[in-house]
C-alpha cells in the first residue's frame, strides 16, 4: 500500500512565537536574533514583513537593521520554543502515533492508517494546520506525499500557510524542475560535483546512471538517486513521549562555542578545547558510553571552517584522553592564519561503557584507573555544587574561562539517517 | 467582542477546583480592587492562543453575570484579556 506522509514546517517558528507574545508589534518587522555582545549576533528567524524588507536568516544584526531600519530584534527564549514544539507534537499525535521530529519546528507524520478515521492526507493536513493555528497561533506549511523526502519538499515548496500535495502524477513537474541543491542532503560541494557533470536539476539526477553516481559520489550517490526518484523507503520513526527530547539513539556527543573574543593563539585554543572536552566527556559519562573517535570543528573569522576526526587507540570516557586527542588533531591540522571564531569538540562511534576493553601491557592502566576516579569525583562535585565549583587552573585568569559549556548547551540538530 | 479592541494581559488570582482526574474548573476570579467574580458556568475549554493579549494556554470560556469572559491558564498562571 502506498504510504501517506505529511511534513509539517512551522513558518518562521521563533518569530511567530514571539509575535504571539507581543501583539503590540503586529504588522511590524520582527526578528529573533542572538546576543550581539556575546557575538551570537545573527538573525535566527524573521516574520513576513521583515522578510519582505529583505532580512535573511543567518545575516548579522547590523546587516539586517541596515536593510530594515524599523526592525525589532527580540532575544530568543528557547524554553518557550521547546514548549510550543512539544504542544505541536501533541496535536500531530491526535492524527497518528508515528510522528518524527526534525529539529524543533519540523516533523514528519505517517498518516497511512489514519484515513478511515480522519480522511485523506490532504484533509488531515488541513485539520492539523487549523488546529495548530487556533491553539498555538503559528502557521504551517505542509507537504503531503508518499515518501519523506517529497513530503519535505512539498512543505518547502509553498510558504507560508500552505499545503502542497506531491503525488505520482505531479512530482515530475514540481520536483524534477528544481535545482539539485534543493534536495535534502545535496549540499554545496555535492551540488558542485553534480554540476560539473551536467546534472543541474533533480530530474537530471533522477535520470542519471546509478553506476555513474556511485562512482562519483560513493554510496551517497545511490541514496540521492533514490531520493530523486521518490524511492526513499525510510520509515517515520515513532516518537516516544516518555523519552525526553528528540534524541533517539545517541550517535555522537558534541559541544561547540562561538567565543566572546577571537582565539588568537594556541594558548586560547587550548583553554577552550579543554572546557569543551570536559563538558563532552562529562556528558559522555552521563550517557554511560565510551567513544572511539574524537572530532573537532574550527571556524575562523573569515567563516571558513574545517572538520577533522581521529580514531582513538581504545574506547574511552576520560576527560584527559579526549582533550589530548582533540588538541592533537588541532595541532596536526590547523595552521594559524586568521583568528578563530568558533570551535567544537565531538565524540562519535559510541559504545556502551560496559564492554570489555583490551588492557595494554605497556600503557599505564593504573594511571587510567586513577583518571577515571578523578573524573568521577569531579563529576560528583559539579553535580552537587554546579559546574563552576571545580575548575581547571588554566581557566581562572581569563574571561574566556568563564564559559560553562555544559550548561549553555541547549539544542543539537539531528541528522536524517 | 470587537477584535480590533486593544487588550492587555492581566494575571489574576483564581479559585480553582481540581477534580480527581486532574481536570481543573475555575470557580471565582479575584479582581485587584477587591471585587470577586463568581463564574456561573464554564461554557467551553480548549487549548488556544490569545491574539489580543499575547499568550497561549488552556482557554476557558466562562459565563459571569450573563457576560462571556475568556480566562486563560498559561502554566502556571491564569490571565484575562483586560480592556485598555
Amino acid at each position: 500500500m502506498e504510504r501517506v506522509i505529511l511534513h509539517c514546517d512551522m513558518n518562521s517558528f521563533y518569530a511567530s512565537v514571539e509575535a504571539l507574545y507581543h501583539p503590540e508589534l503586529a504588522g511590524k518587522p520582527l526578528a529573533v536574533g542572538g546576543n550581539p555582545e556575546k557575538r551570537h549576533g545573527i538573525i535566527l528567524a524573521k516574520n513576513q514583513p521583515a522578510k519582505i524588507a529583505g532580512v535573511k536568516t543567518g545575516e548579522t544584526l547590523a546587516q539586517a537593521i541596515n536593510k530594515c531600519p524599523g526592525l525589532v530584534v527580540l532575544k530568543p527564549d528557547y524554553g518557550k520554543y521547546l514548549r510550543f514544539s512539544r504542544l505541536a507534537r501533541k496535536i500531530y499525535n491526535r492524527y497518528s502515533d508515528q510522528v518524527e521530529s526534525f529539529g524543533l519546528d519540523e516533523a514528519w507524520i505517517d498518516v497511512t492508517n489514519s484515513d478511515k478515521q480522519f480522511g485523506k492526507g490532504f484533509e488531515i493536513a488541513k485539520a492539523i494546520s487549523n488546529a495548530v493555528y487556533e491553539e498555538l497561533g503559528v502557521t504551517l506549511s505542509i507537504g503531503v506525499s508518499w515518501n519523506k523526502i517529497f513530503a519535505k519538499f512539498g512543505s518547502d515548496y509553498k510558504k507560508p500557510n500552505a499545503i502542497t500535495e506531491i503525488n505520482k502524477k505531479n512530482y515530475q513537474q514540481i520536483i524534477w524542475r528544481q535545482e539539485a541543491g534543493d534536495l535534502l542532503y545535496v549540499g554545496r560541494s555535492t551540488q558542485c560535483k553534480l554540476n560539473k557533470h551536467g546534472i543541474f536539476t533533480i530530474g537530471d539526477l533522477a535520470l542519471a546512471n546509478r553506476d555513474f553516481l556511485k562512482f562519483t559520489l560513493g554510496k551517497m550517490g545511490l541514496v540521492l538517486w533514490d531520493f530523486a526518484n521518490g524511492l526513499d523507503q525510510s520509515p517515520v520513526k515513532p516518537f516516544d513521549e516518555t523519552y525526553n527530547g528528540n534524541e533517539r539513539v545517541i550517535k555522537s556527543i558534541g559541544n561547540s562555542v562561538t567565543t566572546a573574543r577571537d582565539l588568537e593563539n594556541r594558548r586560547d585554543v587550548n583553554l577552550i578545547v579543554c572546557l569543551l572536552a570536559e563538558s563532552v566527556a562529562m556528558r559522555l559519562r552521563e550517557t554511560g558510553c565510551f567513544s572511539q573517535t574524537v572530532a573537532i570543528h574550527v571556524r575562523d573569522t573569515s567563516l571558513k571552517s574545517i572538520s577533522r576526526q581521529q580514531k582513538l587507540q581504545k574506547p574511552t570516557d576520560l576527560t584527559r584522553e579526549i582533550y589530548q586527542a582533540a588538541m592533537a588533531i588541532f595541532d596536526a591540522n590547523y595552521v594559524f592564519g586568521p583568528a578563530i571564531r568558533s570551535i567544537g569538540v565531538r565524540v562519535e562511534k559510541l559504545l556502551p561503557n560496559t564492554i570489555p576493553v583490551q588492557l595494554d601491557l605497556f600503557n599505564h592502566e593504573k594511571d587510567r584507573l586513577k583518571q577515571g576516579q578523578l573524573d568521577q569525583a569531579v563529576d560528583d562535585l559539579r553535580r552537587r555544587f554546579g559546574n563552576h565549583s571545580v575548575r581547571r587552573a588554566i581557566t581562572i585568569d581569563d574571561p574566556l574561562g568563564a564559559l560553562d559549556a555544559k550548561k549553555d548547551h541547549v539544542i543539537h540538530p539531528i541528522g536524517y539517517f | 467582542m470587537n477584535s480590533s479592541e486593544k487588550r492587555t494581559k492581566k494575571y489574576v488570582p483564581v479559585l480553582v477546583m481540581f477534580e480527581e482526574s486532574g481536570r481543573m474548573t475555575p470557580l471565582e476570579i479575584y479582581w485587584e480592587d477587591g471585587r470577586r467574580f463568581l463564574i456561573d458556568r464554564v461554557l467551553d475549554m480548549r487549548p488556544a492562543v490569545s491574539r489580543k493579549a499575547g499568550g497561549q494556554g488552556i482557554r476557558y470560556l466562562c459565563r459571569i453575570k450573563n457576560q462571556e469572559v475568556l480566562l486563560f491558564y498559561e502554566e502556571p498562571k491564569w490571565f484575562v484579556e483586560e480592556k485598555r
